[in-house]
């Protein structure tokens, strides 16, 4: 902050030389502080489609529906067939028009961005307050509603990224060039 | 420009294009001259003025100005429109009145918010930044520290990806352009590259994609590409010079040029570098537009040329036959607008309008054009082009390539997205504007 003159010119010379020759800077003031994985572990819960972030835990379809009907079914309908909030259920045929309704079970490509979105974002006014195992039990529920899985089947970090949805290859990629 | 010239272009100048339209130049040149040089109409006779006598107003001194200014009582209707007015548990989307303004620059007050959770009461001191994942060191930044960083301001657009969705029913809707295209706004924004960031954190060469993460209450993220970020992305602090306001993303959000609205991620907290996109419920379901047929198209991220007319348009009808002007907004994410043309038959004939300098990338372009209206019925258009050699298609040419809503939608659904076909307006003998397919 308090230099002397000359430091600070030739400081101001260098970043001037850079802009005039690069146009970008080099120069910053690294102020970002040094974190651990660990303590952000907190803000890191994205599961990626390959299963990355899934934490421990399972759930069944049973146990599932049990959560369902207490903090979900107000909003998204007994049976996930939508209310005041969408469909987590059923859905026509994609081929039925450009504004069919999308479901988890017509249009979803993963089943990973159920656990995902379910674990951050929902129940709507108490979002991440769910446990690791309740939210496989209602990812293993929303399958079940959807005749992706069956009943017995048991959802943990091994299981769910294998679930092969049907929709799974109904994307073109807009913008090959710009998509890594 | 000297007077010999300025005489060489008046006389030459004439309809550019069928049912009224000028050439462009025509208003720059000098308005008066303008009328002199035209033939074959009849301008509505003007009315008598009345006697002037000194204004109510002016016998006493005004009110003060306070310490923000708020705009004149007699422009209160200028507001957004909003789709969840009692923030029932959805979202909640306020759209652009464009039909009211003019220029480039959307005002903060009038910027479009969609909000899916409402905006998060952040305390900017308690505020942090995370940039993590496939990088050499994991950093922390407060808002104090970035305050300290390179800043560059840059005016850019912002577009919802499923802006003008009501276009893709198969019947026009009865709507303005606030309804049309209200989801789109442009604002200089100030703030930090990206790159400077990413760069301090040390890229992984595995690194392909990064999530953008907000601090909302569905921590609403979407996975950008790492060259994209490295291009041109900024953490935005400031909107047309003061700090962001809440809606958009207070007190810092991230600005993917030109790429669809969401993935500007508002509130921003936490950067992760990644080798995989994340298949965010926005990039895998929502974002997603289905094709005829049944695909869809994913990670279509770019806000491809549009334009619209703005003025005039539904609910700014016509005060009689005469001289008008037409103006209207053009954008691309492919850099620069570099022609608008303007159809007053419904797209059979054009005549390329005035771009308002300066012109510049990923930002709006103001572009206006005469018109002299003979009170007879006529269609309004007009089609963008941009430097990277795109041109807005036409309706059937969209139609063709994305289909149409399989039935009439309302204003606030969204049948699909990216619809950048034209927008037409009709202007009946009594001067009413109405939306119409031409
Ligand atoms: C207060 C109402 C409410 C409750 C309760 C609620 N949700 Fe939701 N949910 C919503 C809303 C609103 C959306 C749409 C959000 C958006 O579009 O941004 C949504 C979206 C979803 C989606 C994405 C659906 C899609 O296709 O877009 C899933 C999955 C979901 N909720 C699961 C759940 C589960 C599981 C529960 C119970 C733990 C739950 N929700 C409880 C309101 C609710």
């Amino acid at each position: 902050m308090f230099m002397r003159n000359a430091e600070y010119l030739a400081i101001l010379a260098a970043g001037l030389f850079f802009l005039a020759s690069t146009n970008s800077y080099t120069q910053t003031p690294n102020l970002g502080m040094p974190i651990d994985e660990q303590d952000i572990a907190a803000w890191d819960i994205d599961i990626l489609p390959d299963g990355t972030g899934l934490p421990l835990g399972q759930g069944t379809a049973g146990e599932g529906k049990i959560i369902y009907e207490q903090k979900c079914a107000v909003c998204h309908g007994v049976n996930g067939e939508g209310g005041i909030s969408p469909a987590l259920a059923g859905g026509d045929p994609l081929s039925n028009g450009i504004d069919t309704g999308k479901t988890i079970g017509n249009f979803w490509p993963y089943a990973t961005t159920i656990f995902d979105y379910t674990r951050r974002a929902m129940p709507w006014f108490a979002p991440r307050t769910l446990t690791d195992n309740e939210v496989y039990s209602l990812t293993a529920y929303l399958l079940v509603l959807n005749d992706i899985i069956s009943d017995e089947v048991v959802m943990n970090a091994n299981t769910l990224p294998e679930v092969r949805m049907p929709n799974r290859d109904g994307f073109i990629v807009r913008f090959p060039e710009r998509t890594p | 420009m000297n007077k010999k010239d300025s005489t060489r272009v008046w006389k030459g100048l004439g309809p550019a294009a069928e049912n009224g339209l000028f050439d462009r130049r025509a208003f720059f040149k000098g308005g008066s001259v303008l009328a002199a040089a035209m033939t074959g109409y009849t301008i509505a006779k003007p009315l008598q003025a009345q006697t002037l006598s000194d204004d109510p107003w002016s016998g006493s001194a005004g009110t003060p100005s306070g310490p923000y200014e708020a705009r004149s009582r007699f422009e209160n209707d200028v507001v957004r429109t909003m789709t969840n007015p009692n923030g029932e548990p959805r979202s909640q989307q306020s759209r652009t009145p464009h039909h009211m303004l003019d220029g480039t620059f959307t005002p903060n007050g009038l910027h479009f918010v969609i909000s899916r959770s409402g905006s998060p009461d952040i305390d900017p001191e308690q505020h942090r930044l995370v940039i993590h994942g496939l990088v050499k060191q994991p950093l922390v930044f407060t808002l104090e520290s970035l305050m300290r960083y390179p800043m560059v301001s840059r005016m850019h657009f912002v577009e919802c990806g499923g802006n003008s969705a009501p276009m893709w029913s198969p019947e026009p809707l009865d709507a303005d352009v606030q309804g049309l295209h209200g989801y789109v706004s442009c604002a200089e924004w100030s703030g930090v590259m990206l790159s400077t960031l990413l760069e301090e954190a040390g890229i992984d060469p595995t690194a392909k994609w990064l999530i953008a993460e907000g601090s909302d209450s569905l921590a609403l993220h979407r996975s950008i590409p790492l060259s994209k970020a490295l291009d041109d992305a900024m953490i935005a602090l400031y909107q047309n010079g003061e700090k962001l306001m809440p809606g958009n993303g207070y007190p810092m959000r991230l600005l993917v040029p030109g790429w669809e609205g969401n993935m500007n991620v508002k509130w921003l907290r936490r950067i992760e570098l990644l080798d995989q996109p994340a298949m965010s419920i926005y990039e895998a379901r929502t974002y997603a537009p289905i094709l005829p047929g049944g695909k869809a198209y994913q990670f279509y991220f770019l806000q491809e040329v549009k334009s619209f007319i703005t003025r005039p348009s539904p609910g700014l009808s016509m005060n009689g036959q005469g001289l008008y002007e037409i103006s209207g907004v053009a954008y691309s994410a492919n850099g620069r607008i570099s022609k608008v043309l303007v159809s007053a038959d419904g797209g059979q004939t054009w005549a390329e309008a005035a771009l308002q300098e300066p012109v510049l990338s990923k930002a709006f372009t103001r572009f206006r054009i005469p018109w002299q209206w003979d009170g007879s019925p006529a269609v309004l258009q007009s089609r963008a082009w941009d430097e990277a050699g795109h041109v807005q298609p036409t309706r059937s040419e969209i139609v063709a390539a994305r289909g149409e809503a399989s039935r009439v939608p309302s204003l606030n659904g969204f049948p699909s997205q990216h619809y950048n076909g034209p927008t037409s307006w009709q202007i009946d003998q009594a001067g009413e504007v109405k939306h119409v397919y031409a």
